[in-house]
């Protein structure tokens, strides 16, 4: 029976403690037309087939240890130190659950409680909380976080085009039941344009930074903007690309928010990732989600607990204004782990490495007949490259050379047909740079 | 550690070890030309520790040390589920085709993940009775919310937009009307009755009064968030349906049903499971969760996408090609990419070890051991509904003739004893509420030991209650001031860091 300890005499002593006569006896309250209905599943395995199973399954995927891998999009190939799986694998983090009783679960609580710190220090925010779903999720609630601060009473919620098509259809997706409209998307996107929307109507105006093309956007205008009609600014943000860059709260955001998954969480098909949450002090009892803070026991000691809790779902119900209660917790940890290792010098490195072997690649590729790289703005580690032929079949190409090309954008921008988001980071060595603008060169 | 300095930390904050230009990982020289950076982009300080790989490790190492999991012992968190995270599936998630997948990759380079995921949809409708599952939301609460999205846009595309109310029982959890809200409608809560069940009288006064129009359907967990199986179920199920609304089952306590009851076949519309729950992902301290929805032909377009779907058949050389596919009137992405697809991994390797004649068992040692400590905890503790419970069941926390000693304090106490309290307070319809859920990997043995300690701690109660007052004394802290933490509001340590290196 698998992970089910009983022996047959057990369970007699246990239902003879009980009175019952059987356990089907102990479900006489389910009604007997639908008792016990047959269920057709394959049948049992063994540890040992499972686990052969797994393997099996597994290897049917292209994946980033068989090739050399371009593709960013919202989801990154980057190093991941072996000491953050170590730590990941201790049960005492893992299989725990939720710190509701503090005093056992201090190890949770001061760990989230560095995330939040380190996060802080990234974004130049004030305050974060303990995690989101993921990036998209997490702009969804700083969404609803614009409303309540602006108190219900702007109706405008802008995005820029330029941030991920998924995270802004999620934005959508969460706040389809509210009288709000949602623009911005829908034009070309440059900050100049972004401008002229806000107006006292507007709760917020959101930006990615670098933006879903890889561009490093002037904010500080916006921001000047977004502030003097009253509007928030909320900035998602690659946290990988903060390790250079000034942070968002430095140029004027008033929300930061974004996915984690760049620091210490594998690709995993897509989650779990984290959705990072990160506000100005003056805001922070807004915010939804798990918060840890400091405090002290009963005997002075200092420690750490879940705190400002009367806005969570399970205490104010139908008055909370958001739902979440599990959260990302283990992936807070991930990334707790990575920022701790990298640290003030090993993240900033990390961050250079993936500026110049980007910036390599693009010049490479620029100089192939029939691509060209709009280099117009700065980028971080992704960039468009304009290509000779459709996406779909330079990948193509590209995968049976072992590689797993860029993002075709033609997907989701009508005016972007055969052009292609080229993602390279650290773990991109200068031979796979090459044998990537090689094979391109072929394909002009 | 030396320290023995009751105002210091356990373990120093991260920030506090370490020291200027050291660091915990040996990262490769540049190999490529060097590109100048814009100055004027450039951050100048970044706020982070400077710590080793070694320092690290031992702190981190030594957090974890202060944890209580699942690994150590017992841990009843009723509503839960706090089973055995099985290691295989641990290994299963780190290997290379999971871990290093691209989300965006090209279909046909992902079929071993897009079968898994397909065949997991599957077996989740078999188990639940639903034709259609959706793996996109990533936890229970969000799972809640699809559904109610759902059947919301049910309702407006049949013309009957007005329907704005969801009925939730008043034993509910709080992401049941915090979802509801979330989705744009309103709540209307029922009263249970003597027995731990809905009045029905309360709900048929509902559905059948001047509200009838504007019932959009009801969420109803079951078994209740009180470990019992509602007897009435149908009749509540016929009720609502009858206003022309939609049912929602919480599958918060799917543990309890597997094999049992299919919630598809009582007549439910649609359910959300807990893979983190039912079918033992890790919790993580906290997450992540995944929140698998699953729906009848009602709101089989409604799905939240993407899922996963059959795009060419198979045919004789081989295993048909899957896909994602959007239902065609989706009510949306939940989050970017696909779900937690590492825990729809962990799910799927789950139910192939137990397979057809296993995952019965599941939910019948489950039901043993909660209602085996039911039976032994009635003679010490009052149980407010006399009857054989699901996977779960509640106690009232306080000993007779004893005012002071409350369910906290018995929960505080229970820490001495080795074992991670019970859920304390909830259900809110129960006073001093300890809700109890074993789970069925738990041996005899510990579930006796747990007895005796609730048995030692009730004597205690009588004779010394300053002692469960001021427990926990063995934990690694005492009990936390929680008011302090609000009035004073310490989130975040780096600023202080920030002005210092100023």
């Amino acid at each position: 029976m698998s992970y089910i300890p009983h022996t047959p005499a057990e369970t007699d002593v246990m239902l003879s403690e009980i009175g019952a006569r059987s356990i089907d006896e102990l479900f006489d309250a389910v009604p007997r037309s639908h008792r016990f209905p047959a269920l057709y599943l394959p049948p049992p395995m063994s540890e040992m087939e499972v686990a052969a199973e797994m393997l099996a399954i597994s290897e049917a995927n292209d994946h980033g240890q068989d090739y050399a891998v371009f593709r960013g999009a919202g989801a990154y190939h980057h190093f991941i130190p072996s000491v953050v799986n170590h730590i990941l694998l201790r049960g005492e983090f893992y299989t725990a659950y939720t710190p509701y009783q503090p005093e056992v679960s201090q190890g949770t609580l001061q760990a989230t409680y560095e995330y939040q710190s380190m996060m802080c220090a990234l974004t130049g925010m004030d305050a974060a909380n303990a995690s989101h779903y993921d990036g998209a999720t997490s702009l969804a609630e700083a969404v609803t976080v614009a409303l309540e601060v602006t108190r219900n009473k702007r109706k405008k919620v802008i995005l820029s085009h330029a941030i991920h098509p998924q995270y802004r259809e999620v934005v959508r997706t969460y706040h389809q039941g509210r009288d709000i409209r949602i623009i911005g998307d829908r034009g070309r996107g440059e900050i100049v344009d972004l401008m002229e929307m806000i107006d006292d109507n507007t709760a917020m105006i959101a930006v990615q930074y670098p933006n879903f093309f890889g561009q490093i956007d002037e904010l500080g205008a916006l921001a000047q903007a977004a502030r003097s009609s009253g509007a928030l600014l909320v900035v998602v943000a690659n946290p990988m690309a903060l390790s250079l860059l000034k942070s968002p709260g430095e140029l004027g955001a008033d929300i930061v928010v974004g996915e984690g998954q760049p620091m210490g969480i594998p690709l995993g098909f897509g989650g779990p990732y984290l959705g990072y949450f990160a506000i100005r002090q003056k805001h922070v009892r807004k915010i939804a989600g798990r918060i840890i803070g400091e405090t002290k026991d009963a005997d002075g000691r200092r420690a750490f607990v879940m705190t400002l809790r009367p806005r969570e779902q399970d205490i104010k119900r139908e008055r909370a204004t958001s739902n979440i209660c599990t959260n990302q917790g283990l992936m807070a940890l991930s990334a707790s782990i990575y920022m701790a290792l990298m640290g003030k010098n090993g993240l900033r490195r990390v961050g250079e490495l993936n500026y110049h072997k980007a910036h390599y690649a693009a010049q490479e590729i620029n100089r192939l007949d029939g691509y060209s790289v709009d280099m117009s703005k700065p980028f971080f580690n992704e960039f468009v490259a304009a290509c000779p032929r459709p996406v779909a079949r330079i990948n193509e190409a590209l995968l049976e050379e072992g590689m797993i090309g860029g993002y075709d954008l033609g997907q989701h921008y009508f005016h972007l047909q055969d052009h292609m988001l080229v993602c390279v980071t650290e773990i991109n060595a200068k031979d796979e740079i090459d044998r990537l603008v090689e094979v391109l060169g072929g394909l002009s | 550690m030396l320290a023995s300095d009751s105002t210091q930390l356990l373990e120093p904050l991260i920030y506090d070890l370490g020291a200027p230009g050291r660091i915990g990982v040996n990262l490769p020289d540049c190999d490529v030309p060097e590109s100048p950076m814009p100055a004027e982009l450039m951050r100048d300080d970044l706020a982070l520790p400077e710590v080793g790989e070694v320092q690290v490790v031992r702190h981190f190492v030594k957090l974890s040390q202060l944890n209580y999991s699942i690994d150590q012992g017992l841990y009843p968190l009723g509503s839960c589920t706090m089973k055995y995270n099985p290691k295989v599936n641990e290994d299963s998630a780190r290997l290379a085709g999971f871990a290093h997948l691209h989300p965006l990759t090209d279909e046909s380079g992902a079929q071993g993940a897009l079968f898994l995921m397909h065949e997991l949809q599957q077996w989740l409708g078999e188990i639940s009775g639903f034709s259609d599952v959706s793996l996109s939301p990533a936890a229970g609460a969000q799972g809640e919310f699809a559904g109610i999205l759902m059947i919301r846009q049910y309702h407006i595309d049949r013309g009957e937009g007005q329907r704005d109310i969801i009925l939730v029982p008043n034993s509910a959890h709080g992401t049941n009307p915090a979802t509801v809200t979330m989705a744009g409608l309103s709540v209307r809560e029922l009263p249970a009755n003597d027995k731990g069940n809905v009045d029905m009288a309360a709900l048929h006064a509902a559905c059948e009064g001047e509200l009838r129009d504007r019932i959009a359907g009801m969420m109803i967990t079951v078994p209740s968030t009180l470990g019992l199986f509602e007897s009435t179920i149908l009749e509540v199920i016929s009720t609502v349906h009858d206003a022309g609304g939609l049912m929602y089952m919480d599958g918060a306590n799917m543990n309890a049903l597997m094999a049992v009851v299919k919630p598809g076949e009582l007549g439910f519309d649609v359910m959300h499971y807990n893979l983190h729950k039912t079918f033992s992902t890790p919790h993580g301290g906290g997450g992540p969760g995944s929140g698998a929805v699953g729906v009848n032909e009602k709101l089989r377009p409604y799905l939240p996408g993407p899922v996963v779907g059959v795009i060419e058949a198979e045919d004789e050389n081989g295993a048909p090609l899957y896909g994602f596919v959007m239902p065609e009137k989706s009510i949306g992405r939940m989050k970017a990419f696909h779900g937690n697809f590492g825990m729809h991994l962990r799910a799927y390797a789950y139910i192939r070890v137990y397979g057809d004649s296993g995952i019965r068992d599941v939910t019948r040692y489950a039901v043993l051991n909660a209602n085996y400590l039911r039976a032994k905890l009635m003679r010490t503790y009052t149980v407010p509904y006399p009857r054989y419970c699901g996977h779960e069941f509640v106690l009232e926390g306080h000993v007779d003739n004893v005012d002071d000693v409350h369910a906290l304090d018995i929960s505080k106490r229970l820490m001495d004893y080795g074992f991670h309290p019970p859920t304390n307070y909830f259900p809110l319809i129960v006073p001093e509420a300890l809700l109890i859920e074993p789970t069925e990997t738990e041996v005899k043995e510990d579930l006796d030991a747990f007895v005796e300690a609730m048995e030692a701690i009730a004597e205690e109660a009588r004779r010394d209650p300053e002692t469960l007052l001021n427990a926990p004394h063995t934990a690694p802290v005492r009990r936390l001031d929680e008011v302090r933490a609000v009035k004073e509001l310490v989130l975040c340590c780096a600023p202080a860091l920030a002005a210092r290196a100023l």
